[in-house]
């Protein structure tokens, strides 16, 4: 499998990845670890004429924690994030859901950049993102915007982000509370059949706040503000559970596919959801 | 046709320098420019692992990358491991303990326990397990190549405390 050809760059400098892609527009698309664009440009289902590549691009590896925020870059790898001595201790469930993406080869390569920028509903950390309601940075032309998790995913493969523009940073608040990430998947290196993140806080044995927010769904990431409030004021009891699962079953929109017919895939849901729910309240 | 490039890799100790289109992939430089042939084309997609290698100390599948991509790095493939008058422990034990049968998926499978015994040196079952969920075998039913690198890593630690 050879894709088709294309020319390669591997510019210094975020003002050399954005000049280039003003020459080639539409001809040209970014690449960080490869693992999700190389695959079809194999397949030939990606056509790219001509191939930026990040990794000489300064100032994108870092993960820095600050008094009340986490800012990582885009080309931190999910390896990166794993291996990182202090980020668990502020925001564990970024660890627990790298932990669950592909396999050690393709997280050492693979990038949170890469991940919540391609816009691939089977991708983790997009719904992880939308749970924590990160903020994305993107660069462009006329300089940096920012655009929150929660916007950015319009369809399969289609978000916010304008293509001369490149997603060049992730920001999120320090998550407060229980957390989890469960991920129902078929074997190793499959995308989810169903997936939910969850942050939730109590106060006495009451939930104060939830959030949460599942993967693989829909056509993009699931925020489900129905599920969340459906715990607020409740002490997760079983009545409590069920009412946020069926908020979250009216949220999501499952197709059928090769993991299964959609009344499956809503059972897979309300299972997954179920057992984050009571992890992370455990852990609250 | 796309410009030719020229890409300088260090493989295994050895300086390479060669010009290659942009989409030549890692694994096709491997086996056919240089003749490495230890690294194994097996699924072509990036699950089954038999193309791992060891890219500036990270394992990598080769046939998920361009050679391109790799200029300037140094890479390790099973034949900078050991050879047949100098096997490396963990060669050694997957002779010993049957951790092969048919050996398709063996250069990928030790590239990668390379890498994980520098990460974990004493790793359990389950991080052996959870380690190696990168490189897929057929044959073995895993058991054997879990053995195979436990006996390893054994073998290296004994090795090492010996020599301190």
């Amino acid at each position: 499998m050879i894709p088709a050809e294309f020319e390669y760059y591997r510019p210094k400098d975020m003002a050399g990845v954005l000049s280039l892609l003003e020459e080639h527009g539409d001809d040209a698309r970014v690449m960080a670890g490869g693992h999700s664009l190389i695959p079809m440009m194999k397949l030939r289902m990606a056509d790219v004429p001509h191939l930026i590549d990040l990794q000489d691009v300064g100032g994108l590896s870092n993960i820095e924690i600050n008094s009340d925020s986490i800012h990582i870059g885009a080309l931190v790898t999910q390896s990166d994030i794993v291996e990182h001595a202090g980020l668990a201790d502020v925001a564990p469930i970024l660890r627990e859901a790298a932990l669950q993406i592909a396999d050690p080869q393709v997280r050492y390569m693979g990038t949170i950049g890469g991940n919540v920028a391609n816009g691939d509903p089977g991708n983790d950390m997009p719904g992880l993102m939308q749970c924590l309601d990160a903020v994305f940075t993107v660069a462009g032309a006329d300089g940096e915007r920012q655009i929150p998790a929660r916007d950015f995913y319009e369809a399969a493969y289609m978000t916010a982000r304008e293509d001369d523009e490149v997603l060049t940073s992730v920001t999120i608040a320090h998550p407060q509370g229980g957390y989890a990430y469960e991920k129902q998947k078929r074997k190793i290196g499959d995308y989810a059949t169903a997936a939910a993140a969850v942050q939730i806080t109590k106060e006495g044995g009451t939930c104060v706040s939830a959030s949460i927010a599942m993967t693989n769904l829909s056509d993009t990431p699931v925020y489900s503000e129905a599920a969340g409030a459906a715990l607020v004021g409740t002490s997760l009891n079983d009545a409590a559970l069920s009412a946020a699962i069926a908020a979250m079953w009216g949220d999501i929109d499952p197709t059928e596919d090769n993991r299964g017919p959609i009344a499956f895939k809503n059972h897979v849901a309300g299972v997954i959801l179920r057992r984050a729910l009571e992890r992370a309240w455990s852990r609250a | 046709m796309s410009k030719k490039m020229h890409i300088k890799l260090n493989v295994n100790g050895k300086d390479e320098e060669f010009l290659a289109e942009p989409r030549e992939l890692l694994i096709h430089t491997l086996r056919e420019r240089l003749n490495i042939t230890g690294p194994h084309i097996g699924c072509e997609t990036s699950h089954c692992g038999a193309c791992t290698v060891s890219i500036n100390g990270k394992s990598v599948k080769s046939c998920t990358m361009f050679a391109a991509q790799a200029n300037g790095a140094q890479i390790t493939t099973i034949e900078g491991i050991g050879g047949t008058d100098n096997l490396h422990p963990l060669q050694e034990a997957f002779k010993e303990h049957h951790g092969l049968q048919c050996g398709f998926c063996t250069s990928g499978m030790i590239t990668r326990a390379t890498k994980l015994l520098e990460e974990i040196p004493n790793p359990t079952e389950e991080e052996i397990r959870f380690g190696m969920a990168g490189n897929i075998c057929r044959c073995t039913g895993y058991q054997n190549i879990v053995k195979s690198i436990q006996a390893a890593a054994a073998e290296m630690n004994a090795a090492k405390e010996a020599a301190e």
